[in-house]
Formats: structure tokens, C-alpha cells, sequence
């Protein structure tokens, strides 16, 4: 038991979370700004507007989360030359932020797109019968019934991206959870176990909240009809 | 609702010189983004013909990628039966008569759901090799397959629940009346129909499998990530071939992802009348990792 | 690729005149007894160019050179090799569980891990250094401050050099490959970590001319021949075998050829080693 709390004062596990913290923060807000423009994409009346929707959503939401963050280092900062901060680690977690954004936003727009599947006709023919064209019907009518529709999606999102943020890792963020639980166990193999187990419990904590919320809230705020 | 029909009028001359003037421009757009990323990808010699010609020959399929979605494949598939079965006893757990298998399913699901693969897989890693229990070759391979199957399975029980209450209360009752016990009519009547009904949630699940097989390579399992890396180091071309890898992932997924939009309109058809569970997104969970 | 291809099978054919060369002499009689057909399963790195690499069913570098000559003189034809992946972190699981007989994976020998295994040589004196781009001016961490370094997730070198030189910029990625690629884009000014292993990442042929070792270690690092522990025997037949291939002079010819390109010079002080007596 004291080796076991002796982890704590040699290991900062919770600054290893609040690293995860932050890039689903950040990640999350992006994805969602992101994913609901290319919802509006896909149920635009431009096609070339749509195909772009659904081909973004068809390569990211098939590529596996560590190319792509992998190609955020490789590509848009070594060879791109791109960088969002002067410094260095602060750019690279920016980076990682990104990578986590793009690839969730595709869940995010599909998510958005099944809230719209639960619009009733009437309202979008109402909208259009008092006038309004695509952009004011989508803001007005459509999106807000929508958001209310997808929240439960949203919320899984939302809890996948959290989970996710520990492939940041294999990006070029070393400082968060799964990186320092890989080297606290290499250091001290024989509590294993008991390190496991404290991440676990703090992701559960991170998680599980998130999605009694969530449901509670799709219910709360589901349009009644 | 089918937004796509009613959101906007049949465009009339006006509003068609603006699409065409939007799809003009998107392609514009798109054409320069595109052209900007192959300058600098050109700009620092990653369309040399050398950084490509490797995958012109053989050698490199026969050793570095064939292997590689070889051992992808083997990890993914495994996983995604164990995965299926694992989903299958804990479904039924969580649907069972007695609150005590009930309230253990229930958590060990919930608690699984949380925890993020990666952990998963470097812990079992980790634990495996050390403890000598299997050859420390195999332990990779195992801790990706049983980091896929716990959380994997864990969705999957949700959607053989949420499936089996999806269907029209009907079917328990008519089981009853012919004299089946709740659990003989959960298993015989209605889980096979849950199933068809969560097929095409269940096929995308699958493409979740699948790429979550690439996070093997951080527990140096030998999947195609990692062989496309190790034959980026050698050939110097990191990025190519991580290009490639990304492609046949893309390919291997959109077959999977489109055989489920097919299968859920096919079952839409063949399940009309209840509520069929939609593939992807609109399922918790199956919607991202 | 084509002329690594040829130097590959250059270094091959080098490798294979020497190993006959050697096989005709009294080892292969001396040791025939023990090994008559047998295989002899050695670990080696598959993804570290220029030290072990998996070039495709064959492998190339300066361990899997060593390695050959060394199970020659044990006794073991190269036909009677097994190559093993031998990933850091299983190197003592793979001794330990006897999944492999030897172990040459720029496995450095301290006292920790002498608990759990027994080493043979060293049989190469590797240090921490520095790559560089041809036309940087940096010549020691000391030049670092306010430059972005590259490592691999989780080496202990990288942080030390962080920690003596707070200025420095760490970058940790999942492999050596994309330090490389990332310093080739000019976003990252050095990568580090043993000279001899930078050597063999700018020896590849897309790297040629590119990247030079700063050539100014700062630490030691003996690599040696991992064995089960207990193998005192095998020990005293492997050192031996080092000492006879640095003599005669294919110890030298391994590393040239495989450095060949990477303006590289290994530290003549420290090199060649004596192997350490077993215990």
C-alpha cells in the first residue's frame, strides 16, 4: 500500500489526466464547429457541397485515429511547415488537438445528420412555406430541433474522444495518461496491477458522468412529439 | 425525414446559376488546397519518383504489406468473433430474469465501455509479458485481441439489448404462451431476431475493430501499420507509406461501412413495422473510437 | 534502394567469405558435436537499419553481422539461423522464457539487467550522440538550447538531456523514422540517441548526404551478447568468438560497410572493446 502511494509522489498522474482533459476540450469544441458545417454540407443543395460532406466523412471515419494523427506530425508539421504556436510542444499539442478534431468531426456530422432524421417533414415544409430559404430554415428550424435530436450521439462522441485523446500518445503528446501508465509500469512491473486499475477508475469517473448527462439531457430536451 | 427533397425548392434559374457558381467555386477550392499540399508535399522531395517506386515492386508487397494486413486481419478477425461472443453472454446477461447476473453484466458493460483500448491493450501487454504466463512473442497478439474483445464485446452487448428491446413486446408474450420460460424465449425467439435487426450496427462495429487493430503497433504488434513503417525507415519514405496504409484501411473500411448502410435497407425492408437499430452513428458508441 | 540493395548484398557476400573463411578452420569441427543440424534462435532488432533490419526474409547491419559470425564460430552454419524479433521491452521476457539463445539488439549491459541475464562481449562501445542536418553548427547537447530535439516515446537519453539543458526542445515520437523524416523538413534540429544506430538511420540511401553524427558522445554504452542466465560456457565460446572477428579484422569491415554514407567514425578510444571476462 505505501509502495503503492509512493507511485503518486514520483509520478504526476493527475497532471497526465488533465493533459487528456484539455485535448478533449479543445478537440471536442473544434469537432463540433467542424462537424456540423459539414452536416450542413451534406444537406445542402449544392452537390459539390454534399460530395465534399460525404467524402471527408468517408476517408476520416475509416482511417484509423493514429495515422492521422500521425500524418498531423509528419505531414502538416514536418513537411507542411505548419505551426500554431511558437513553441515547439505547444504547437505539437495543438497539432495533436487538430488531428483529434478532423477525425471526430466526421462522427460528429453523422451524428448531427441522424438528429436531423428526426425532424418531422412538416417542419422543414412549414419553414419553407413561410419563406424562408435553405441557410435561415436550417439555423431557424432544422439545426435546433436536430442538436436536440442528436444529443445522445453527441454525448458518445463526446465520450469516444475523451477515450481517444490517449492515442495523442502515439502522436507527439508524451505527457498524457497513457504514456506515463506505459512508463510506470515499466518501472515498477510489480504493481501492475494496482496501475492499471487507478486508470481505469479515472477514466470511468471522466466517462461515466458524461453519460448519465447526456442521457438525462436527450430525454430532458427531446422535442416532444 | 428526408431533408435533402424539402429543405430547399426545386432550384429555379436563380438559384441554379448560384449552385453552379458554388460548385464552381468549391471545386476551385478544393483544387487549390489540393495543389497547395502536393507543392509542399513536392517542395520537400515526398513525390520524388524514389519515395514511390518501392511500391512498384514486389518485394515490398510480398514481405512488408501482405504481411502486415495479414496480421491485421488475423487480430481484427479473431477479435471480432470473441468480440461477438463476448457481446452475446453479457447481452443476454443484462437482459436476464435474475437482478444479480443483471447488475454484474450491467457494470462489468458499463466499466469496459469507459476504459480506453489503448490502456487496455498496453496493461494486458505489459502484464502478459512479464508474468511469463504466454511466449513473449504471442503477448501482442493476445493483448490486442483481448483489449478489442473486452470493449468491442461490451458494445455489442448494449446493441444485442437495446435490439431485443427494440422488438414488439409480442414476441416474449407469444413465447410465453406456447409454454417457453422467459429465458428459452430470450434465447430462441428473441435474440435471433435482435440479431438481424443489429446487423448492420454490429457490421460497423466491425469497422471499429478493424482500426483499432492499428493501435497494436504501440505494443510493437506486428500489424500493418507497423510493417509500412519499418519499410518507411528503410526506404526513407515514412510518409508514402503511411499514405498507402491509410488507403487500404480506407478501402477495407468503406467496403465494411457501405455493407452496412446496404444491409440496414435491406433490413428496413425485411423489419418493417419495428424498430430497426441503425447502423453507425445512431447507435451509442458504435459511432466512434 | 537500389544501391543499398547492392551494398546489402555486398556486405552479404563480405559477410559469407569471411564466415567460410572462418568455417574452414577449427571451429566448426570443435563445435560440430553440439549443434549438428540444430538451429540456434537469435534475437535481433527488425526495424533499426544499419543495426538489424528486416529487409524482406533477409536482414541486414552490424548486429546481424556480428550475430552471424559469432553463431559460426559457435558452430551454427547461417542456414542454421533463426532471427527472432527481439522488440526493448522483451528482451529479457525472450531470454528468460528461453524463446531465444542469444540476444544481439544494441543491448546495452548494466547491472540491472545483469540480475536477470547474462551477457557476452561487449562487443561495440556505442555513446549517446547527436544527428544532425550536413550543414548544421551544432557539435554537442551543450549547442542545443532553444533547438527542438527528437526522440522515441519514453528514452531515458532524451530526458537526461532535457533535464542538464532545461533550453532544449524534446519532442518524443513512436520511432526514429519520423525524427528523421521531421529533421529532413527542417522542423527539427537533432535527433539523439546512440551514435551508432544515428550512423545507421544516415546511412540509408534516401538519407545519403543528408545527415551527419556529430561524432562527440557523451556516455557509454557496451553493447553486449545477451545469454539465459547461467550460461558462463556460452559466454567464454561467444567472447572468444569477438575477440577473433575483431582480430581479424571483419569487426571493422561490419561497421564500415554498414555506416557506409552517414559520415560516421566510431570512437576509436573506447573501440574495439575487450570483452568483459564471464562470470
Amino acid at each position: 500500500m505505501e509502495n503503492y502511494l509512493s507511485l503518486f509522489e514520483t509520478y504526476d498522474v493527475p497532471a497526465a489526466f488533465w493533459v487528456n482533459i484539455q485535448l478533449s476540450f479543445w478537440a471536442a469544441i473544434f469537432a463540433l464547429v467542424i462537424g456540423t458545417v459539414l452536416a450542413l454540407f451534406r444537406i445542402s443543395p449544392i452537390p459539390s457541397l454534399q460530395w465534399f460532406g460525404a467524402a471527408y466523412v468517408n476517408i476520416f471515419r475509416n482511417t484509423p485515429l493514429t495515422i492521422i494523427l500521425a500524418f498531423g506530425f509528419l505531414g502538416l508539421f514536418s513537411v507542411m511547415q505548419i505551426s500554431l504556436a511558437s513553441d515547439l510542444n505547444a504547437s505539437l499539442f495543438r497539432i495533436a488537438i487538430l488531428g483529434l478534431a478532423l477525425y471526430h468531426a466526421a462522427f460528429v456530422c453523422e451524428a448531427i445528420r441522424s438528429g436531423v432524421n428526426t425532424v418531422p417533414l412538416g417542419q422543414a415544409e412549414a419553414a419553407r412555406a413561410i419563406g424562408l430559404s435553405f441557410l435561415p430554415a436550417a439555423r431557424l428550424i432544422i439545426l435546433p430541433q436536430a442538436f436536440r435530436g442528436a444529443i445522445a450521439p453527441l454525448g458518445n462522441v463526446l465520450i469516444a474522444l475523451i477515450k481517444n485523446s490517449t492515442v495523442a500518445a502515439a502522436g507527439s503528446v508524451a505527457t498524457e495518461s497513457s504514456g506515463l501508465m506505459k512508463t510506470m509500469i515499466e518501472f515498477r512491473s510489480d504493481l501492475v496491477v494496482p496501475i492499471f486499475l487507478t486508470f481505469a477508475l479515472g477514466f470511468v469517473i471522466l466517462v461515466i458522468p458524461i453519460g448519465l448527462l447526456t442521457t438525462w439531457a436527450s430525454r430532458r430536451l427531446a422535442v416532444a412529439r | 425525414m428526408s431533408a435533402q427533397q424539402v429543405l430547399f425548392d426545386a432550384p429555379g434559374p436563380r438559384a441554379r446559376r448560384i449552385i453552379l457558381l458554388g460548385n464552381i467555386v468549391g471545386v476551385l477550392i478544393a483544387v487549390a488546397v489540393l495543389a497547395w499540399i502536393l507543392s509542399a508535399l513536392a517542395g520537400k522531395g515526398q513525390l520524388a519518383a524514389s519515395m514511390w517506386t518501392p511500391f512498384l515492386e514486389s518485394r515490398t508487397w510480398e514481405f512488408f504489406i501482405l504481411p502486415g494486413l495479414v496480421n491485421t486481419l488475423k487480430a481484427a478477425g479473431i477479435s471480432i468473433v470473441t468480440a461477438v461472443l463476448f457481446g452475446l453472454i453479457f447481452g443476454v446477461g443484462r437482459l436476464s430474469h435474475s437482478a444479480p447476473i443483471r447488475a454484474v453484466a450491467g457494470s462489468v458493460v458499463e466499466v469496459l465501455r469507459a476504459v480506453p483500448v489503448l490502456l487496455m491493450m498496453i496493461f494486458f501487454w505489459l502484464a502478459l509479458g512479464s508474468s511469463g504466463a504466454v511466449k513473449p512473442q504471442d503477448a501482442p497478439l493476445i493483448a490486442v485481441v483481448v483489449a478489442l474483445t473486452l470493449y468491442n464485446g461490451s458494445v455489442i452487448a448494449e446493441l444485442v439489448r437495446s435490439g431485443v428491446h427494440g422488438l414488439p413486446r409480442g414476441q416474449r408474450e407469444a413465447g410465453m404462451a406456447i409454454g417457453l420460460t422467459r429465458n428459452q424465449s430470450l434465447r430462441n425467439i428473441e435474440v435471433p431476431q435482435a440479431l438481424i435487426a443489429m446487423l448492420p450496427a454490429l457490421v460497423s462495429q466491425f469497422v471499429v475493430i478493424l482500426k483499432d487493430s492499428a493501435l497494436g503497433f504501440i505494443i510493437t504488434y506486428p500489424e500493418l501499420l507497423q510493417f509500412t513503417r519499418r519499410l518507411g525507415v528503410g526506404e526513407g519514405n515514412v510518409i508514402p507509406s503511411l499514405l498507402v496504409a491509410a488507403a487500404i484501411f480506407i478501402l477495407i473500411n468503406f467496403a465494411l461501412s457501405t455493407l452496412a448502410t446496404r444491409l440496414s435497407v435491406l433490413l428496413s425492408f425485411r423489419t418493417k413495422g419495428r424498430k430497426p437499430v441503425a447502423p453507425g452513428p445512431l447507435v451509442p458508441e458504435a459511432a466512434a473510437t | 534502394m537500389q544501391k543499398t540493395r547492392y551494398a546489402a548484398a555486398a556486405v552479404a557476400a563480405v559477410a559469407a567469405l569471411t564466415l567460410s573463411a572462418c568455417g574452414g578452420g577449427d571451429s566448426a569441427e570443435s563445435e560440430g558435436g553440439e549443434s549438428g543440424g540444430e538451429m540456434v534462435r537469435i534475437g535481433i532488432k527488425f526495424d533499426q537499419p544499419g543495426l538489424g533490419y528486416d529487409e524482406g526474409g533477409t536482414y541486414s547491419g552490424f548486429d546481424v553481422d556480428v550475430a552471424k559470425y559469432v553463431a559460426n564460430e559457435l558452430g551454427f552454419g547461417e542456414d542454421q539461423i533463426e532471427f527472432v524479433e527481439a522488440p526493448s521491452a522483451n528482451r529479457e521476457n525472450l531470454l528468460s522464457n528461453n524463446q531465444v539463445d542469444m540476444i544481439f539488439a544494441t543491448y546495452s549491459i548494466t547491472d540491472t539487467r545483469k540480475e536477470t541475464v547474462d551477457f557476452g562481449g561487449p562487443y561495440f562501445v556505442a555513446g549517446q550522440d547527436l544527428l544532425v542536418p550536413t550543414d548544421s553548427d551544432i557539435t554537442g547537447p551543450e549547442d542545443l538550447e532553444g533547438k527542438n530535439l527528437c526522440s522515441v516515446t519514453g528514452s531515458t537519453s532524451a530526458q537526461k538531456i532535457k533535464d542538464q539543458y532545461p533550453g532544449v526542445q524534446l519532442v518524443e515520437q513512436p520511432g526514429y523514422a519520423e525524427c528523421v523524416t521531421a529533421m529532413g523538413g527542417g522542423q527539427i534540429d537533432a535527433v539523439t540517441t546512440d551514435d551508432i544506430i544515428l550512423a545507421g538511420l544516415a546511412a540509408q540511401e534516401a538519407n545519403a548526404g543528408k545527415f551527419k553524427v556529430v561524432g562527440n558522445t557523451f556516455s557509454e554504452e557496451n553493447y553486449g551478447v545477451g545469454l539465459p542466465k547461467g550460461s558462463t560456457e556460452r559466454c567464454e565460446e561467444v567472447n572468444a568468438a569477438i575477440t577473433k572477428m575483431i582480430e581479424d579484422g571483419a569487426w571493422e569491415e561490419a561497421i564500415t560497410s554498414n555506416t557506409e554514407g552517414a559520415d560516421y567514425e566510431f570512437n576509436a578510444d573506447l573501440n574495439p572493446p575487450t570483452p568483459a571476462p564471464c562470470a
